[in-house]
């Protein structure tokens, strides 16, 4: 059996699961994620032949990154209800998250930063990893990771949260 | 305060959602099969089967039941076997082993006494598979010896080769290899073991002494 032979799906799921599950969960809200989670995985299966020698990990991630960026225009594309306005919205899909305010600010970073940090803290990557689904290195995933936080710190005012 | 004291706040509360992140691994597994099944991506379905000779690791394709494994076959050996020999897209999914499971509970309650599954061959191959076939063909509580089967697989003198394929059965029970014995009386081999041959000799009612 060569190193490069691909797991079993069912093998594949169970491994990387939880990643994407808590990764989509931080970027489009715990209502949605279980719907992108399964687009995610049906993609996946769909292309499993062809990711033979692919960091899966990664491929599998930047699949739920994708599918996340069009439930978002499929979103934008939907109408609002008049009453109800969009800020509410996203911040009620995101209360079950617990830090609910904090990532309901996160999806107004840059799509990059957001991502950097859904993958840290929502999925609990190490940056190795953050690095390898975000196409780039450890040290610049480390690097967006630290300006996404450095920018929600200032939008969500230092007072507040150094009394805390 | 310093930026550090803010930024484990931050990081605090970004974390607080990872303690909501348990999920229900079997339901979205079930849900990610069925939608696979719908749009024809599930090559690979298994399920275990609760047996009296233990739990036995069961394998479909769409064109049939490709795999049953004895409890003394490692899954993950046999499912990374599937994904080599058949394809990657191994999923476990009960529901589309159903009819397998609802077969075998019936053949061990001595309710049923052949099997109207579709199989696929695949994992055989040429005399092997032919001798797997004449195999479908003997009888509920009848024997054959390897020589037998060797001549019904149309090769009277290939009784090793009759043996090895017996031994190489991927559909152990449902292709009955259990009813091929030796000559002189022996039970021969077993895949799953000897004492499981016995056992679905005697449930047949085959006498092993």
């Amino acid at each position: 059996m060569s190193a490069a032979e691909l797991p079993p799906f069912q093998t594949f799921l169970d491994e990387h699961r939880r990643p994407v599950l808590g990764f989509l969960r931080a970027m489009v809200g715990p209502n949605d994620a279980e719907d992108c989670f399964q687009e995610t995985f049906l993609a996946a299966l769909r292309a499993y032949p062809r990711a033979e020698g692919r960091n899966l990990r990664a491929w599998v991630l930047t699949i739920a990154r994708r599918k996340a960026i069009d439930h978002h225009r499929a979103r934008a594309r939907r109408p609002e209800p008049v009453a109800e306005p969009p800020a509410v919205e996203s911040d009620e899909s995101r209360d079950g998250l617990g830090g609910g305010e904090a990532w309901a600010r996160v999806a107004e970073l840059s799509a990059g930063q957001q991502a950097a940090l859904a993958l840290r803290f929502a999925a609990d990557l190490p940056y190795r990893e953050i690095g390898a689904a975000l196409g780039t290195s450890e040290a610049a995933a480390r690097r967006r990771v630290h300006d996404g936080l450095e920018a929600l710190r200032e939008w969500l005012g230092t007072t507040t949260k150094e009394d805390l | 305060m310093s930026t550090q004291t803010s930024f484990n706040a931050l990081e605090r509360d970004l974390r607080a959602g990872l303690d909501k992140a348990g999920d229900d691994a079997g339901a979205i597994t079930s849900r990610l099969a069925e939608r696979a099944a719908g749009e024809g991506l599930l090559d690979v379905a298994y399920a275990t089967a609760d047996t009296p000779v233990g739990p036995m690791l069961i394998a479909a394709t769409p064109r049939g039941l490709v795999r049953a494994a004895f409890p003394g076959e490692e899954p993950d050996d046999v499912l990374a076997e599937l994904a080599r020999e058949v394809s990657p897209r191994v999923l476990e999914s009960p529901a589309e082993l159903d009819p397998v499971r609802r077969e075998l509970d019936e053949y061990f309650e001595q309710r049923r006494r052949s099997f109207d599954l579709p199989l696929d061959w695949r994992l055989s191959h040429g005399f092997r598979r032919e001798a797997l076939r004449a195999l479908v063909r003997i009888p509920y509580g009848e024997t054959v010896t390897y020589s037998e089967l060797a001549t019904s697989a149309g090769s009277p003198r290939a009784h090793r080769a009759a043996g090895s394929a017996c031994g190489s059965n991927p559909i152990p029970i449902v292709v009955p290899c259990h009813r091929v014995v030796r000559t002189g009386g022996g039970l021969g081999g077993y895949g799953g073991g000897i004492e499981v041959k016995e056992y679905l000799l005697g449930l047949e009612g085959v006498s092993t002494e």
